[in-house]
């Protein structure tokens, strides 16, 4: 099939909308914050060397923390703040998506508006300002009618670095719950969705550039004194951000929203969930690639209504277990700890996508591995490979303690490239996905847990607090129940992993229905 | 002299660090009158004139501006009520000339009709061109006419007294023999009271009624050519031949041109 008449482009187009428009719409709202904040700093510390020494270096420090990581510290920092205004006030607001996205990239764009806007002032000859003083100005009107006018092409010119960063670094928004023209990013990454991986990275380039060539001509305009330009320039920047934010804006956000986590069997089963609900006439909306933390978070606090977790991650993170029970035994007393807060686990789909340690099937025979016992007599001569949480993860202490693990390197890696990676020997052993598709694509093995280290992980139907009566929302998710088996997920997964049209999410999620729907 | 000076120094002194720019200087200046004062750069003379309006604030002694005391006026007020001209100009570069001259009536509070008058008159008298001037950016004026629209704007809020910081220095010759006339003629017409630094004798002698001689911030004299001339301080001398040495010089030279 040739490039341009994959299906997947229109797939792609269809979204636009919705995440330029919200890309636009958090951007514009950050840079805005970031100005607001900024601009009087600015203006109080341009006299003062010490504390505008402090604050440059602030913000300084502040670019140094990589923009991913930015994002993500907003949203425990809000859930934080959220829980004291509700102890206090008795109010409380939503940290996910908009918000932390918008706070943290507020402070991203502090720096070019900051240091622009005191190298602009610090800039004037000081002559002018004699004559400004000089000709019966008083200190504000000598700022407002001399100084800042004089510094205008260059805070403008911070303000356009700043919406440049901004523009770029929103794409990284889309794990806190902010949909972006990330979302093409991340659900492409992560489905091995090329077109929409492209996609995304050129609407957001084209954006960025845009914007900076409209603000650069607003910049040339102040330089000149010519108004032509700056008003062109403003007018094209009201006009794109009017294009952009008008499709959007009349749309109501009701419905129900589906989570998924940042991989492919995530953005199937929301794409199954939401396929469900609007054939029973519920009006859905997927919101994928949240981060693993971001996700219960959002459901706890109704920014979601439902998502597939699995059992043994919330054991591990929300309950602080570490003790191991079978599988029902697990689900049952997990059932009865998220009804404390009013969360519906509504059931088991049927299949279990626990951690597992995975290698080349040849090679494990060749080596006489079936078990991790059998595996501990080599790992000091072996690398392992796992996803950028495994490591951190208590399944990971407790596997090393029971079996006794050394290996001689550890590596982090994108979960999709781990497979490929220890069928070509680049490591030993994975800690793969019992449910991935690429374990049989690759001829891999998971190897047995006769110690029962690791915790079952069943997919698991959770709903949000205030869905807890919605008897509509049940019925419709009732036929999915226990439908899906091990068999059947990992086939669809390797559907998904492909990287042609049919691996679409929508469209595997179809297949799925067709296998399971009958049953 | 009348019973009260338009501009009295009594006694002032400032000081920068260890340096003392103006050292217990005492100089009364009468209504009408058209004061230059000379001295080399570091003399303390731009001190001074800064002192009037108080764009620098005396450590010690008394300044009077028409009999009330600097310290009672508001700064911003008894700024608006001064015309100050800059040494090069200090005209804002993101204004128009039109906008550069009636900046001190618009912060007055006039109305912009009024303003706008006022503008045109002062563009007139300034002798500049109302047609390709007036909306110009500072920038597109050669550096006489930027001085001229500077003289228009210490002008524009009908002050009575005049600061002038080396108003003609940077200019060529023949615009500033031109623009110094110019001014003589307006600080008559108008019945301005002038303090114009320069440091060179020549321009003082021809312009100024009455001449400051200022060294290492201290008054070394003060007085018309002629009374200054029977000084006998030796700097004050020295300064008034430069002058005189130049017009024997170029008599010479003139003449042996003719003969020749």
């Amino acid at each position: 099939m040739s490039l341009f008449t994959d299906p997947r482009w229109g797939e792609a187009l269809s979204h636009l909308p919705d995440y330029l428009g919200n890309h636009v719409r958090v951007s514009l709202a950050a840079l805005a914050l970031g100005l607001v904040v900024s601009l009087p700093l600015a203006i109080l510390t341009r006299n003062r060397p010490a504390p505008r020494a402090i604050l440059l270096a602030l913000a300084s420090v502040v670019q140094t923390v990589p923009g991913l990581a930015l994002l993500a510290l907003f949203y425990p920092l809000l859930l934080l703040a959220a829980s004291v205004t509700l102890k206090w006030f008795g109010v409380s607001f939503s940290a996910f998506g908009f918000l932390p996205a918008m706070l943290a990239l507020a402070l991203y764009s502090m720096l070019p508006v900051l240091r622009n806007g005191i190298t602009g002032l610090n800039g004037i000859d000081p002559a002018l300002i004699e004559a400004a003083k000089g000709v019966g100005m008083t200190a504000r009107q000598s700022l407002v009618m001399v100084e800042l006018p004089l510094a205008l092409p260059v805070m403008m010119a911070g303000i356009r670095t700043a919406a440049v960063w901004v523009i770029g670094t929103a794409t990284l928004s889309t794990p806190i719950g902010q949909t972006s023209l990330g979302n093409y990013i991340f659900a492409g990454l992560q489905t091995q969705n090329w077109v929409f991986v492209l996609f995304g990275c050129v609407a957001s380039a084209l954006l960025a550039l845009a914007v900076d060539q409209l603000l650069g001509l607003i910049e040339s305009g102040l330089r000149q004194r010519g108004r032509l330009r700056t008003a062109l320039g403003a007018t094209g920047i009201a006009a794109l951000v009017a294009a952009t934010l008008v499709p959007t804006m009349g749309r109501s956000s009701s419905g129900y929203a589906v989570g998924a986590k940042t991989f492919a069997e995530q953005y199937v089963l929301s794409a199954l969930l939401r396929d469900r609900l609007q054939a029973a006439g519920l009006s859905a909306t997927a919101r994928s690639g949240l981060g693993s933390s971001v996700i219960f978070g959002a459901l706890k606090a109704g920014d979601l209504d439902l998502y597939v977790d699995y059992s043994g991650t919330l054991w591990a993170n929300q309950l602080h277990r570490t003790d191991i029970k079978p599988r029902a035994e697990l689900v049952a007393e997990l059932k009865t700890a998220l009804a404390k807060d009013n969360i519906t686990l509504l059931g088991e789909l049927g299949f279990e996508n626990a951690y597992a340690l995975v290698m080349p099937k040849k090679r494990a025979d060749a080596l006489g591995i079936r078990t991790i016992a059998d595996l501990a007599a080599h790992t000091s001569t072996m690398s392992i490979a796992g996803d950028y949480e495994f490591f951190s993860r208590p399944e990971w202490a407790a596997l090393q303690k029971a079996y006794g693990l050394q290996f001689s390197a550890q590596r982090q890696m994108q979960p999709d490239f781990m497979y490929a990676a220890v069928a070509s020997g680049e490591v030993d052993v994975i800690a793969g996905y019992t449910s991935d598709g690429l374990i049989a694509k690759y001829d891999l093995v998971a190897l047995d847990d006769p110690k029962q280290a690791i915790p079952p992980y069943d997919a698991i139907l959770l709903l949000a607090p205030k869905r807890a009566g919605d008897e509509r929302l049940k019925a419709a998710l009732s036929p999915l129940l226990g439908k899906i088996d091990i068999t059947t997920m990992r086939e669809a997964n390797l559907r998904a992993s492909g990287n042609d049209a049919n691996s679409s999410p929508d469209v595997v999620a179809k297949w799925l229905w067709e296998k399971v729907g009958g049953r | 002299m009348p019973s009260r000076p338009m501009i009295g120094y009594a006694h002032v002194t400032k000081s920068f660090g260890a340096l003392r720019a103006v050292d217990d200087v005492s100089l009364d200046i009468a209504e009408g009158e058209f004061l230059a004062i000379v001295g080399s750069s570091g003399s303390g003379k731009t001190t001074l004139l800064r002192l009037a309006n108080r764009l620098i604030e005396a450590d010690g002694g008394t300044i009077t501006i028409e009999g009330g005391n600097v310290q009672d006026i508001d700064p911003v007020a008894l700024r608006r009520r001064i015309g100050y001209v800059f040494q090069s100009g200090g005209l804002f570069p993101h204004l128009s000339v039109a906008d550069n001259i009636g900046i001190t009536p618009k912060l007055l509070g006039a109305p912009a009709a009024e303003i706008a008058v006022r503008v045109d008159e002062l563009i007139e008298l300034m002798q500049l061109d109302r047609a390709s001037h007036r909306d110009r950016l500072p920038e597109a004026l050669s550096g006489g006419q930027r001085q001229r629209v500077g003289v228009a704007r210490a002008l524009a809020a009908k002050p009575r007294i005049m600061l002038m910081d080396e108003p003609f220095g940077a200019l060529d010759p023949l615009t500033r023999d031109a623009l110094g006339e110019d001014f003589r003629e307006l600080h008559r017409k108008l019945g301005l009271t002038t303090v114009m630094i320069t440091h060179d004798m020549t321009e003082a002698i021809l312009l100024a009624d009455r001449i400051a001689v200022m060294r290492g911030g201290r008054l070394l004299a003060q007085g018309t050519p002629a009374e200054l001339s029977a000084s006998t301080d030796a700097y004050v001398l020295e300064l008034l031949r430069t002058p005189r040495r130049q017009v024997e010089r170029l008599n010479a030279l003139l003449l042996q041109g003719g003969a020749a």
